[in-house]
């Protein structure tokens, strides 16, 4: 029987000829990562069981969600993340002015190639999806024990083939395309199954259009998410990686639960209302609906290509008086071509704060909470109730287009409504 | 292992962010955590938890977010047991993995009401509800699953059984 691109990664990782969904398997994983809130449990794990690490090329620690520190207790966390990258030789640990939000750091160092299997104490892994890896989220725990052997036991999922064809209309990106998916499978749409992302249409989607597609998989409950290898990513990868890699085709006849269609010329922006990211709705759709806040960053939109669609509908213009709007580049090297290429200097005459890249606001930890009763528009990926403060504040997910759009009007709006 | 208290039930897509807010993710301290567990939906839940008592969900309870906190939360409160129609994927290895036993049961999950009383037998793969008199038959929760949870989760379990 044929297999997908998920079962020949974990196939080969678990050194088996074939592997079939449902198959309990240990398998090695290439790469382990963790971050400043789930690495210090991790870590109180790992030190009990007395054992040295497997790798130290192929641990992760990147200090991202609660850095730079916003308070003592997670300067306390941080600290135990680098003591312990510094006491075991870790060589890719990320400090504050080298890192980056994880997902996106990872793929732009060049950590991550076709054929891996990842796994990472945070449930966004799944990002790696998008340069034909197998990556997915664990706990502490799993963290803990991988870090020490160099494996970790999976269920082979089953498979959901999701076949785009076509191309995307202006304004529409990959935070449209997960976001419409999501509203057709819903929340638990493929609860423990992969996305394997197929059709003609995967040639007109950018790297950066992928890693958000690939990123939102968990939030239709998928274990991963993962994209074909093409001239995107080969083009994606030079210049980034030294080290040989594999990619995986699927077989012409591996088995699928079912196929979805999606014509990506007739996707347009939309906004996941609250307190789904399922709850999913055309922008044009929607009514007047004031907001407060614009998040535009995060590891689902916050790449250059997110910064240069804001940039491209704030520039020349001010966001609205009653608007707060944020803008958080995902790595340090974000940041210096969103200066270089003059968007930070657009977002700043336009009245906005740009950030050093942190998770801080999409999360609720911080730079950008919430007050009771406010609406933010965010490029995150989660808007579920309390998600990024008071538990009766309202987020509305969506592209950076939209989330720039409605920085400027005071409510959420399509572009079309602000660059005539 | 049996399992026996009062049920504190909720619904569908029971997200990690709800049973433990990322505001209070600058600590790992399971008391701390169980502290705030379920406060944004149920702020009544950490003032009546009682040791023993069994939280009952809907669909694909534990979505969103790998934190092992939030089942940390949840056992740190003194809930012995999760019966839901069906869990997310990744809280439900992270609770398997600190030793919360996780119990995927849709006609038991359906039927039973909040404030009911539960008798949980995990081995024995039945759930008596005291209140009510029905009897819903359960998946038997393995052996070694059970040690899990008995030896406090799976580090212990992992170190336990290198001493013997």
């Amino acid at each position: 029987m044929g297999m997908t691109m998920t079962e020949k990664i974990l196939a080969c990782q678990a050194g088996l000829t074939q592997v079939n969904a449902g198959q309990l398997i240990q398998c090695r994983v290439d790469l382990v990562l963790g971050n400043d809130i789930t690495a210090p449990p991790a870590i109180h794990e790992f030190e009990r069981m007395n054992r040295p690490i497997f790798d130290r090329e192929k641990i992760v620690l990147v200090p991202d969600h609660f850095a730079p520190n916003k308070d003592i207790k997670s300067a306390q966390m941080c600290k135990t993340v680098r003591e312990f990258a510094n006491r075991h030789c870790i060589t890719n640990y990320f400090e504050v002015g080298r890192m980056g939000i994880e997902h996106v750091l990872l793929p732009e160092q060049g950590l991550v190639l076709p054929g891996q299997a990842i796994i990472g104490a945070d449930s966004h892994t799944c990002t790696y999806g998008a340069l034909n890896a197998f990556a997915t989220g664990v706990g502490s725990t799993d963290m803990a024990a991988a870090m020490a052997t160099g494996q970790t036991w999976f269920k082979v999922p089953a498979a959901i083939k999701v076949n785009l064809t076509g191309k995307m209309p202006e304004w529409v990106s990959g935070k449209d395309v997960i976001l419409t998916l999501i509203g057709l499978i819903g929340v638990d749409g493929a609860r423990y199954q992969s996305l394997e992302f197929f059709g003609d249409g995967v040639a007109n989607l950018t790297m950066a259009d992928r890693l958000t597609i690939a990123n939102m998989a968990i939030e239709a409950g998928a274990k991963n998410g993962i994209f074909p290898f093409d001239e995107i990513t080969k083009n994606y990868l030079d210049g980034r990686v030294s080290k040989p890699y594999a990619p995986v085709a699927a077989d012409e006849d591996a088995e699928y639960l079912q196929t979805i269609d999606i014509d990506l010329s007739k996707v347009s922006p939309v906004v996941a209302l609250p307190h789904l990211p399922e709850n999913v709705r055309p922008v044009s759709e929607l009514d007047r609906i004031g907001i407060q806040q614009v998040i535009i960053g995060s590891c689902t939109n916050g790449r250059i290509e997110d910064l240069a669609q804001a940039a491209k509908i704030l520039q020349g213009r001010t966001v609205h008086p009653a608007v707060r709007l944020i803008v958080i580049p995902g790595s340090q090297t974000v940041y210096l071509e969103a200066v270089q290429r003059g968007y930070t200097e657009t977002f700043v005459k336009a009245g906005a704060v740009v950030s050093t890249p942190t998770c801080g606001p999409c999360l609720g930890g911080y730079m950008g909470i919430l007050a009771e009763g406010e609406r933010a528009v965010a490029t995150t990926n989660r808007n579920f109730r309390g998600r990024m403060g008071h538990v009766d504040s309202e987020v509305y997910l969506a592209g950076p287009a939209i989330a720039a759009a409605s920085a400027v009007t005071g409510y959420i709006a399509g572009p079309w409504e602000v660059v005539k | 292992m049996i399992c026996e208290g009062k049920v504190w039930r909720y619904g569908d897509n029971i997200d990690t962010d709800v049973i433990i807010p990322a505001r209070y993710l600058n600590t790992a301290d399971p008391q701390e955590l169980a502290r705030h567990c379920m406060e944004d939906i149920d702020t009544t839940f950490v003032v009546k938890v009682q040791v023993g008592d069994i939280i009952v969900g809907g669909k694909n309870f534990g979505c969103g977010s790998s934190r092992e906190h939030a089942p940390i939360a949840i056992k740190a409160s003194g809930i012995t047991c999760v019966i839901a129609e069906n869990f997310a994927r990744i809280f439900y290895r992270n609770a398997i993995n600190i030793g919360l036993p996780v119990i995927e049961a849709g006609e038991a999950a359906r039927a039973i009401k909040h404030g009911d009383v539960l008798k949980v037998d995990l081995g024995g793969g039945l759930v008596e509800n005291k209140t009510t008199g029905q009897n819903f038959s359960i998946q038997p929760l393995p052996g070694f699953i059970q040690a899990i949870a008995q030896a406090g989760g799976l580090i212990n379990y992992v170190t336990e059984a290198e001493k013997k």
